[in-house]
């Protein structure tokens, strides 16, 4: 799904620019320059939100360092010895879509969703120990189109708005007893809202503690 | 109640049966084809392990009406394949089976494993069979089995 | 002579009972040999019975011979073993060998322990005499049928692979002579043969079910299908011993192909049962029932509340289990020569990988019940109760199972007892009582908790000169049957074997245990008491070891009693067969530990190292002292899969814990016994060349491998390892 989103958009042209200088002032010169620059003070209030999203366990939880996903509130480890696998999809005969069907199976409590895998260690948003990396980290791998699959902000934006595993997060279905899965802390309105305002702030990224 | 048409083993069946049932219940009490085990009804433990579209697939947890057309192939079906074949002759080879409850599921992930890595390490055995569980811990001679049956497909 | 052949070379009761009926038209000729009366069927005159429910022995006419097998199979390979006695002794054609798992009758129960069964590892022990004298009084009455047709003298004649031989070439197969032998009579007593002459014992068999199990015709008792069937499942109540106080299922019967949800009594409470035509129905039905449960006056268990309680017991002497030397040894030992060792086991379930399950069809004057079952006079007796019946009214047929290790050997028969009750309101129509793994994790019966409290005076020769041992854990056996035989001065036997019964030789020795009551069902599990003594005396002496700067195999031969004479051969054995612990790789350790029980003697050699917090099991070599060993393979299997069973006590999901009552696990996601990769990568068994009688094989692997894993970890972090299940390395 990510690998689908790696075309630019050539009308595209004029954000990404205004967005990588942006992201070179904010990481480079971080901060303080914040309140000398609403846009980019609006951003990086946009991307604390966003943030909260990534880190969330329906997010989190294929986004991991390891060489398994979590699952559950708690993020424990998956069961039943699952793992990432060459391609975040698992093993031969212990592969994600071996339970997750392309949608959640409602009377069995497995979620579901088109293509289920992990997301690539490049993505990592946990470090090995399972504690999710800071907002800094997080924005610095977001951002870095070495690592995600050469997405620009624009790209992001869509892939926030319209990626069907970020769009399961907000329909994550029941869980085997019943009760419904705790969706991420935004909608996904406001969650595409902050991605914007971010994204036109240029993608901006906090400095690093 | 729906009625479905599924692709088991080459044959097309026709079942009624409310959506939300497992594939697993489906097999076993509507088609009568019991090998296909019920362990744990989660996922964890294997013995319901069908082939869907090829892919190793816990029949306990997928609704029987997200199958679609999908070609199912269970422990009764799976000697017709060369793997399925050689991995059961294997089976039978090293006298691997005990209680036998788990082995159906145990041989359908095999014969997943064998023909994505037709050379498997112990790391592609332990990773691939790692999800498939047996009390009585067969697990030494699954191993030889899953070596002997790639010897004989080579 | 025209032969009747089923489809199926492996025929099951009820389709012999079909080809018996096909073949009443003269054409079937067998013979049935039972103990101590034949019963024989013949075509001119047909049987009383269609089939006489106490036979062993089937020659049929085309040359089959069906051997009964008077135990359950579930795994421990006997419908493969018993069979091979049978057919040794008899000299039959074992390429003609089909055998087939009896129902209960009294003809079938264990001939040491009274009644129908499998447990204390006796399949074989106890039943290797009976079934070489069926084999051998089979081929006796064989003999005379074919000496009085050919007018020779029975010494004349000789047997090989189910055929007659006499003087003058003359030549007679078994088939052939069946009717002849049925009217033979049976002989008193017979000689059995000499283990030279052995053709089928000592060799390695392959199972005979092998087939049917790896292409998913094997049909185990939940797979059990008969017209008009409807399945059960019950509502249990959280707390064990809770009742229902009341429970609205309007939503439940909504439901399409909800038969009838009826409250019903179990041992302890009541619950909600929902019967319907699938079992997927009766689950949903179950969920969306909403049940308010009395469960006043009940003692809400509360592990860690439970361990403070188990460990302060533990401090003080209980019943006395054995008392032997100088009470006063211990004060004379200075305390730098002192440990103090305390232990923690916790619940566990068997979680056999069939679920539970139990069929019953009540037809007003008769019943016929089809179980998977260890304890099939038990469960006879108590669907037969229930149902107001007495027990030969009731049909009751053994199905295989898939595992048990335990669990199917209910004293108080719970499973059938609930199928009863329901099929009972649902006369003529047979109910099949699925237990889903939920109810099963939850469902009580588990290993008991113990703590148990070790100190040892240890002598200047660097062996123990004082042994005092407090064990404390609910015992198995209080209220049933067995306490007058098992509970020896308020001290349960099972809590304390191992220890009470140790092959090591310590002078001054105080061994005493409490048996608290607690509100949780327990039962044995696969070695019962052992599954935690092995672990405490096998951890403790390496430890000694380990202080004395011995191997800790020279360490336990020493302190060994001469006479312990099985458990010595199997040390020498392993230390033969584990010389690779000379060479581990880095990062490497081997754990040594060995261990008898049932009659058999085992030692152990595993090397491990860590690997993701966890050990990483890669080798277990095992030398194995049964007596004289009946299927090699077979043991073969048994020890290694017992090695890994014996694992489920070292996961870090390997444990059963309580909050408010509440069992706080409810699947393999949350009680998690071994998979493939925690599992020993080999295991290497060798077997003490005996003689002697066979001991078993069933229970014996598992109390070695866990004692052995955490002393090789012992020497890989310099840390002891007592409480278990292991959390982390």
């Amino acid at each position: 799904m990510l690998a689908n989103r790696r075309l630019l958009s050539p009308l595209f042209g004029l954000m990404f620019i205004v967005g990588m200088a942006c992201l070179v002032l904010s990481t480079r010169a971080g901060s303080k320059r914040d309140s000398a620059n609403p846009k980019l003070a609006d951003g990086l209030a946009a991307w604390e939100q966003v943030y909260s999203v990534l880190v969330s366990p329906r997010c989190i939880n294929c986004h991991t360092a390891t060489n398994y996903p979590q699952q559950g509130d708690d993020r424990h480890r998956h069961f039943a010895n699952v793992i990432r696998g060459r391609e975040g999809r698992g093993v031969p005969a212990l592969s994600c879509i071996g339970c997750h069907q392309e949608v959640n199976a409602e009377s069995t409590g497995v979620p579901g969703g088109p293509d289920w895998h992990l997301a690539p260690l490049s993505m990592r948003w946990q470090d090995t120990n399972n504690r999710p990396l800071s907002s800094a980290a997080v924005c610095r791998s977001v951002t870095d189109r070495a690592k995600n699959e050469n997405m620009d902000g624009r790209a992001l934006l869509t892939h926030h708005q319209e990626a069907a595993l970020v769009l399961w997060a907000w329909n994550p279905g029941r869980r085997l007893d019943g009760s419904m899965r705790t969706p991420p802390p935004l909608a996904h309105e406001q969650f595409v809202t902050a991605t914007r305002t971010w994204v036109e702030a240029g993608t901006p990224c906090p400095r690093a503690k | 109640m729906a009625t479905y048409q599924l692709n088991v083993n080459g044959q097309t069946k026709k079942v009624d049966a409310d959506p939300s049932t497992p594939l697993l219940w489906v097999l076993r009490e509507e088609l009568k084809m019991t090998g296909t085990k019920y362990g744990c009804g989660i996922s964890a433990c294997g013995a319901c392990t069908v082939h869907l579209n090829g892919v190793a697939t816990r029949s306990c947890i997928v609704p029987v009406s997200l199958i679609g057309n999908q070609k199912i192939t269970t422990i009764e079906g799976v000697g017709a394949d060369p793997v399925g074949r050689a991995v059961q002759n294997a089976w039978v080879e090293k006298d691997v089976v005990q209680c036998g409850y788990c082995q159906s599921g145990q041989i359908m992930s095999a014969v997943a494993l064998l023909k994505a890595t037709t050379k498997p390490t112990d790391t592609n055995i332990e990773e691939s069979m790692g999800g498939n569980l047996c009390r009585c811990a067969t697990y030494v001679r699954i191993r030889e089995a899953i070596k002997r049956a790639a010897e004989q497909l080579t | 002579m025209q032969a009747i052949k089923p489809k199926n070379d492996r025929i099951n009761r009820r389709s012999f009972l079909r080809v018996s009926s096909v073949a009443a038209g003269g054409l079937f000729i067998s013979l049935y040999l039972d103990l101590p009366a034949i019963a024989h069927e013949t075509t001119q005159e047909p049987p009383p019975k269609v089939y006489p429910p106490d036979a062993f022995v089937h020659v049929r006419s085309d040359g089959k011979i069906l051997i009964t097998v008077n135990r359950l199979e579930f795994g421990q390979g006997v419908q493969t073993s018993l069979p091979m006695i049978l057919a040794d002794e008899m000299d039959a054609d074992w390429s003609q060998v089909v055998s087939e798992l009896a129902q209960a009758a009294e003809v079938y129960k264990d001939p040491v322990f009274g009644f129908q069964m499998v447990g204390g590892s006796g399949s074989i022990a106890h039943s290797f005499t009976q079934y070489r004298e069926l084999g051998a009084k089979t081929r006796a009455m064989l003999i005379a049928a074919a000496a009085e047709r050919w007018k020779v003298s029975p010494d004349q004649c000789r047997t090989e692979n189910s055929v007659v031989y006499g003087p003058a070439g003359k030549s007679t197969r078994y088939a052939e002579l069946a009717e002849r032998a049925a009217r033979q009579p049976v002989p008193g007593k017979v000689s059995l043969k000499s283990p030279s002459e052995f053709r089928l014992i000592g060799k390695k068999v392959p199972r005979l079910d092998s087939v049917a199990k790896c292409d998913g015709s094997q049909k185990f008792g939940l797979d059990l299908d008969l017209p008009g069937m409807k399945i059960a499942v019950v509502a249990h109540p959280l707390v064990f011993g809770g009742r229902v106080k009341s429970f609205d299922d309007k939503e439940a019967r909504r439901l399409d192909g909800v038969k009838d949800i009826f409250e019903i009594p179990l041992v302890n409470g009541s619950g909600v049962a929902v019967v319907a035509d699938r079992f997927w129905t009766a689950k949903q039905a179950r969920d969306l029932l909403k049940i308010d449960w009395d469960l006043s006056g009940l003692e809400r268990v509360d592990t860690s509340e439970l361990w403070t309680k188990y460990k302060e017991l533990a401090r003080t002497p209980g019943n006395v289990a054995v008392a032997r030397g100088d009470d006063k040894a211990m004060s004379r030992i200075p305390v730098a020569r002192r440990i103090v060792a305390e232990y923690e086991f916790p619940y566990l379930a068997h979680t056999p990988m069939e679920p539970l399950n139990a069929t019953v069809r009540f037809e007003g004057s008769k019943a016929e019940a089809w179980v998977p079952s260890q304890f099939q006079t038990m469960d006879q007796m108590t669907v037969a109760q229930v149902l107001g019946l007495k027990p030969d009214q009731v049909t009751f047929h053994t199905e295989f199972a898939g595992g048990g290790f335990g669990r199917r050997a209910v004293i108080d028969s719970h499973v059938p007892r609930e199928a009863a009750t329901i099929a009972k309101r649902l006369r003529g129509t047979p109910v099949k009582l699925v237990w889903t793994r939920e109810d099963d994790v939850r469902g009580g019966y588990y290993r008991p908790m113990h703590a148990h409290r070790v100190e040892i005076g240890i002598g200047a020769d660097g062996l123990p000169g004082a042994w005092r041992h407090v064990i404390v854990g609910q015992s198995i056996l209080a209220g049933t049957p067995f306490a007058v035989m098992m509970i020896k001065n308020g001290v349960d036997q099972t809590t304390v074997e191992g220890v009470s019964d140790t092959n090591y030789n310590i002078p001054n020795f105080h061994l005493s245990a409490h048996n608290p009551t607690v509100n949780v069902p327990v039962l044995w599990w696969r070695s019962v008491g052992n599954t935690h003594t092995a672990f405490v005396m096998e951890t403790v002496i390496d430890e000694l070891a380990t202080r004395a700067r011995m191997d800790p195999i020279a360490y336990r031969r020493k302190l060994l009693k001469p006479e312990a004479k099985k458990l010595l051969a199997a040390l020498d054995l392993l230390d033969q067969q584990s010389g690779w612990r000379n060479s581990l790789l880095k990062g490497h350790a081997a754990g040594i530990s060995c261990h008898e029980c049932f009659g058999t003697a085992v030692a152990c050699a595993v090397d491990v190292s860590i690997e993701n917090n966890r050990p990483k099991i890669h080798r277990a070599t095992v030398a194995v002292n049964c007596g004289l060993a009946v299927n090699p393979l077979t043991i073969e299997s048994q020890f290694q899969g017992g090695i890994g069973f014996g694992v489920t006590q070292l996961m870090a999901g390997g444990a059963i814990t309580f909050k408010d009552g509440r069992v706080q696990q409810r699947n393999f996601d949350g009680y998690t016994p071994p998979y493939i990769v925690d599992a020993p990568v080999t295991v290497d068994v060798h077997i003490v060349s005996s003689t002697e009688a066979p001991t078993g094989c069933g229970e014996p692997p598992v109390p070695v491998i866990s004692p052995a894993v955490v002393n090789a970890l012992a020497r890989l972090t310099g840390k002891r390892y007592r409480s278990l299940p292991l959390a982390s390395v």
